[in-house]
């Protein structure tokens, strides 16, 4: 079981710079054509003052910073038994690379299901970018296979 | 195929479907890298079988970056308000993901016309791997157009 004192735990914030490289890696990796996700003069001509970050990309954040492992170490969790359950965002303003986001994230809920075989962490957080503007927010339930 | 009219969108309109080649490894070591992922359980057979999987098998973030192919193929990221996902089934090597999505209900929140988007990744067998939703803004956007996928 895991220890239910995590509730309200926060985490390590994520410090995420967007690189025009790297958001293109990701659109090649999930097969993205549109010229916007590659190309700067097509994302200005789009209205972006760059290439924007695609919808889910956000989520390297706290990835890129070790958050997430940080937090399943602290709560004793090997990576073999986790699952990714859901995960949502709520968009405020674009993020384009350039930007410098920041993740602050705290666990807002542990919870049983199946007499304990499953646990449920559910992680909220807050995106930044560089000028303090709420650009995001995400919400995720990691599954822990007991 | 040019970006709909969203204020003439309504409900039971369908997105066009996005269909996905079916994953191999390279596309789970290439998403591993450039989402920032790394659990080895995507990428490494021995580490998955150690695990008591029989084969390492896809980021549930993947699908949920090709259900958001999916979205923005079909209006303007500028218009998505949220984005909503549950991974319901692993979707493993093989799986052929095809994308779909219609619009389920127009509402109005905090003044804003928005409509309810359901969205489904499936497996080529039919078989679920995400349910999700999505809310897009009604209102006019700028107009764009997007090449059709191969």
């Amino acid at each position: 079981m895991i220890d239910r004192r995590h509730i309200g735990m926060a985490l390590r914030p994520a410090v995420l710079a967007i690189e025009r490289g790297r958001l293109r890696f990701f659109a090649q990796a999930i097969g993205e054509t549109d010229p916007v996700y590659l190309d700067e003069t097509a994302a200005r001509a789009a209205g972006y003052p760059d290439l924007p970050a695609p919808p889910t990309f956000l989520f390297a954040a706290e990835l890129d910073a070790g958050s997430i492992v940080a937090m399943l170490d602290e709560l004793g969790i090997p990576l073999d038994r986790i699952l990714h359950g859901e995960q949502g965002f709520t968009y405020r303003a674009p993020v384009c690379a350039g930007d410098t986001v920041t993740v602050t994230a705290r666990i807002s809920d542990i919870y049983a299901r199946k007499g304990g075989a499953l646990e449920f962490i559910v992680k909220d957080a807050t995106v930044t970018n560089q000028h303090g503007t709420e650009v995001a927010a995400m919400r995720s339930v990691i599954v822990v296979r007991n | 195929m040019p970006s709909p009219d969203r204020s003439a969108l309504d409900v039971g309109d369908r997105l066009p479907e996005l269909r996905l080649p079916p994953i191999d490894r390279t596309t789970l070591a290439l998403f591993a890298g450039a989402s920032g992922d790394h659990n080895p359980i995507h990428i490494d057979l021995d580490f998955a079988r150690r695990a008591g999987m029989p084969d390492v098998f896809a980021h549930g973030m993947l699908s949920m970056a090709w259900l958001g192919r999916l979205l923005t193929g079909w209006v303007p990221q500028a218009a998505l308000r949220s984005f909503d996902a549950r991974f319901v089934g692993i979707a493993h090597l093989g799986n052929a993901i095809r994308c779909s999505g219609r619009v389920v209900e127009r509402l109005e929140r905090d003044g804003e016309l928005l409509l309810r988007v359901e969205l489904e990744a499936v497996n080529q067998y039919g078989e679920r791997k995400v349910l999700g939703e999505a809310l897009i803004a009604r209102g006019a956007g700028r107009p764009r157009t997007r090449e059709p996928d191969s």
